[in-house]
């Protein structure tokens, strides 16, 4: 039984990393923006952390000041990829796919290109454990759940909260909508969708950074970050677009993922080689089957928001 | 609220512009792609170290964007190939961004058209004559993307489902469905399919001419079939208004389906291209992000197949010059995209400029005088 329960832990920590991302992305799809970007965004707000963390790793500041200017660090690059990708599409009013796919080839490049410069013995060796607060040093498997998992679990339902509860929230969604009434009721289409763009965009950049020095931890998590970027947005619709969905989806995301490595454990399954790719497949076909259900049911609260993926000019009728 | 009563003039006022002059709007693309470059110039200045120390070596970091396509015949020949396979999917994708279905399963539908090509190349190769086993390769790398692009199509038609969001999906299931089976068919588990000996394209001058000029043929092919055919307007009617087309008599979802169905055939062909053309083998990075890069590629042509054999030939350029530069320079493989994405924000940004105008505040009261 406890392999089970190592299991459903490691599959928590590792869906941390998509609640970042996807509840990052669904606040800017609420405001109209399907920002494919995500996986760029995501990779270079890991860069960002990482950057901070490499300044200051052996520097002997007390450890809540490291672990905050790392967060901090990955927040702002990744908010600066977030008003990258609202000044072309927001401003300039570009066209949201290409503008996002040209931010993800850019931000993912940057960020190998950045990571490959770096010394992994001084931003990841002794700051990793300081991220694993309150659990590190601990022999079982909750050692791997430490502070940003928790702020992934908070940030969701905050989210959720401020979506949902409250009147920025109903902005927000009204924007996402159908942008030309909310800006005739007189809410700031321009600001909401800044600010939603940028803040979801910190969000993700954070799932990057949680991923690369707290639940990979290692050298190379980097390189493999991409493909949980576009798993993060795959989540989105899985989750139909509610943040707080993201942390029961990321469990059942990661624990698909992560299932091919830990089945081999358990002596009465038996796993031949072809049934991995199967099973990281799963994650994607079940998604399908979400977006297809929901679709055919046609219930408007499941739905992507009316106006994702198109600009909004005032003057455009 | 405590708001001023009389409307304040903004500083800044957008409209759209009247279609302007094509050599206006090509020289502000122009224009973008330079500061692109000497943002590209700043960039470098910042991440390569060779060039930190000798910065007057800036010269040839723009002169190598050039070497890397042009300095020999067989870099020419490789720019020529690379540029006709970006082409022929970005061709693929054309006709249902005309029609406004935002595909962005390239990459998915043509991995399962080399997918499907060498599985026949796989299990029948050396079995039955060459001639016969290319064209049973060619049937399956067009009908599985047919399939593949059929899927989504289908689901949008009958029930509206997302498809930008649908054919994204599709791509890793292509993905994962390719390692299945390279660990199935290869049994040391590696995963890595040797190159076949059978199934290859005849060769017409040397290995690539042929690819070329199929690729060159379906451009044009392509254009006259948008532009001038019955089904190339009914796809843009349909891109413009569904229902215009329905009051017009247009069957949507059947322009829908047929439109897919071509534009997983060309994916297919584009598959087959590499498989049977180039690889005969197949690995999860045949494709190798091609699919995400040709949907910027025909949306910076504005979906026009002619001007996409530029802007195919502009991005392979400098993905190519970008290489030779973490060549020559000792910088990291990722250097390329960087440069590939600086580009491309200043060309999306700059069409801004070409499709609207802005007024400023006390501008805008001058032409209202007049208008008075």
């Amino acid at each position: 039984m406890n392999v089970w329960l190592n299991f459903l832990i490691d599959s928590l920590a590792f869906g941390a990393t998509f609640i970042y991302g996807s509840t990052g992305e669904i606040l800017t799809e609420k405001a109209g923006h399907l920002n494919l970007g995500i996986p760029g965004i995501m990779c270079m707000g890991g860069a960002g952390g990482c950057l901070m963390l490499n300044l200051i790793g052996k520097s002997g500041l007390p450890a809540f000041l490291i672990v905050l200017l790392g967060i901090l660090s990955a927040l702002l690059m990744s908010m600066l990829m977030g008003l990258l990708y609202s000044f072309l599409c927001v401003t300039l009013r570009a066209n949201q796919n290409v503008t996002g796919l040209a931010l993800t080839t850019f931000g993912v490049g940057l960020m190998k290109v950045i990571m490959s410069r770096m010394d992994a013995t001084i931003y990841l060796v002794g700051p990793k454990m300081l991220y694993r607060w309150p659990f590190a040093g601990r022999q079982d498997s909750l050692q791997c759940l430490g502070v940003m998992f928790f702020m992934a679990i908070l940030i969701a339902l905050l989210s959720s909260y401020v979506l949902f509860r409250t009147k920025v929230g109903l902005h927000l969604r009204a924007v996402g909508e159908n942008p030309a009434t909310a800006d005739a009721v007189g809410i700031n289409v321009t600001r909401y969708k800044y600010l939603a763009t940028c803040i979801g965009s910190g969000i993700a950049g954070l799932g990057g950074f949680y991923y690369i020095i707290d639940y990979m931890a290692s050298q190379e998590a980097y390189l493999s970050l991409e493909a949980f970027g576009w798993l993060s947005i795959a989540l989105v619709i899985f989750a139909l677009w509610r943040p707080h969905l993201t942390i029961i989806g990321s469990t059942v995301f990661g624990f698909l993922f992560s299932a091919s490595s830990f089945i081999t454990n358990i002596s009465w399954i038996h796993v031949t080689m072809a049934m991995k790719p199967i099973l990281k497949m799963l994650p994607y076909v079940v998604t399908v089957i979400v977006l297809v259900i929901s679709s055919i049911r046609n219930k408007r609260e499941n739905q992507p928001p009316q106006s994702l993926g198109l600009p909004y000019f005032r003057e455009e009728r | 609220m405590a708001h001023a009563s009389e409307a304040r003039e903004p500083l800044l006022h957008l409209s759209k512009r009247p279609p302007i002059h094509p050599v206006k709007a090509w020289l502000i693309r122009l224009a973008a792609l330079a500061l692109g470059l000497l943002v590209c110039g700043l960039a470098a200045f910042l991440l390569i170290d060779k060039l930190k120390s000798n910065p007057e070596r800036i010269g040839a970091f723009y002169y190598t964007f050039i070497k890397g396509s042009f300095s020999t015949s067989r870099k020419l020949w490789k720019f020529l190939k690379n540029l006709s396979i970006l082409l022929c999917i970005a061709l693929a994708l054309t006709p249902s961004f005309r029609m406004r279905f935002w595909n962005t399963g390239a990459e998915g539908q043509t991995l399962v058209g080399v997918l499907g090509c060498i599985a026949v190349d796989f299990y029948l190769g050396g079995k039955i004559p060459e001639w016969l086993l290319l064209i049973l390769m060619l049937i399956a790398a067009l009908a599985s993307s047919a399939v593949w692009a059929l899927i989504p199509a289908l689901f949008k038609a009958r029930w509206n489902t997302n498809e930008t969001l649908f054919t994204l999906m599709m791509n890793y299931v292509a993905t994962f469905l390719v390692s299945y089976f390279l660990v199935i068919w290869v049994s040391n588990g590696s995963s890595s399919l040797p190159k076949l000996k059978t199934g290859k394209l005849p060769t017409v001058g040397n290995d690539y001419l042929l690819i070329i000029l199929i690729v060159l043929l379906l451009a044009i092919g392509l254009y006259i079939y948008l532009n001038y055919s019955k089904h190339g307007y009914e796809i843009s009617v349909v891109g413009e208004s569904v229902r215009t087309a329905q009051y017009v008599g247009i069957n949507v979802k059947k322009v829908i389906i047929r439109t897919m169905g071509l534009n997983g055939l060309l994916c297919g062909l584009a598959g087959y291209l590499i498989g049977a053309g180039l690889d005969q083998s197949v690995t999860i990075n045949s494709v190798g992000g091609q699919g995400f890069t040709a949907i910027m590629v025909a949306w910076l042509a504005g979906f026009n197949p002619l001007v996409m054999i530029i802007t195919a030939g502009l991005i392979q350029l400098l993905n190519q010059g970008a290489a030779q530069i973490s060549q020559d320079f000792n910088v990291s493989g990722a250097f390329p995209d960087v440069i590939v994405g600086i580009i491309l924000f200043f060309i999306i940004g700059c069409e801004f400029f070409i499709n609207y105008q802005i007024h400023f505040r006390g501008k805008a009261a001058q032409e209202r005088g007049i208008a008075k």
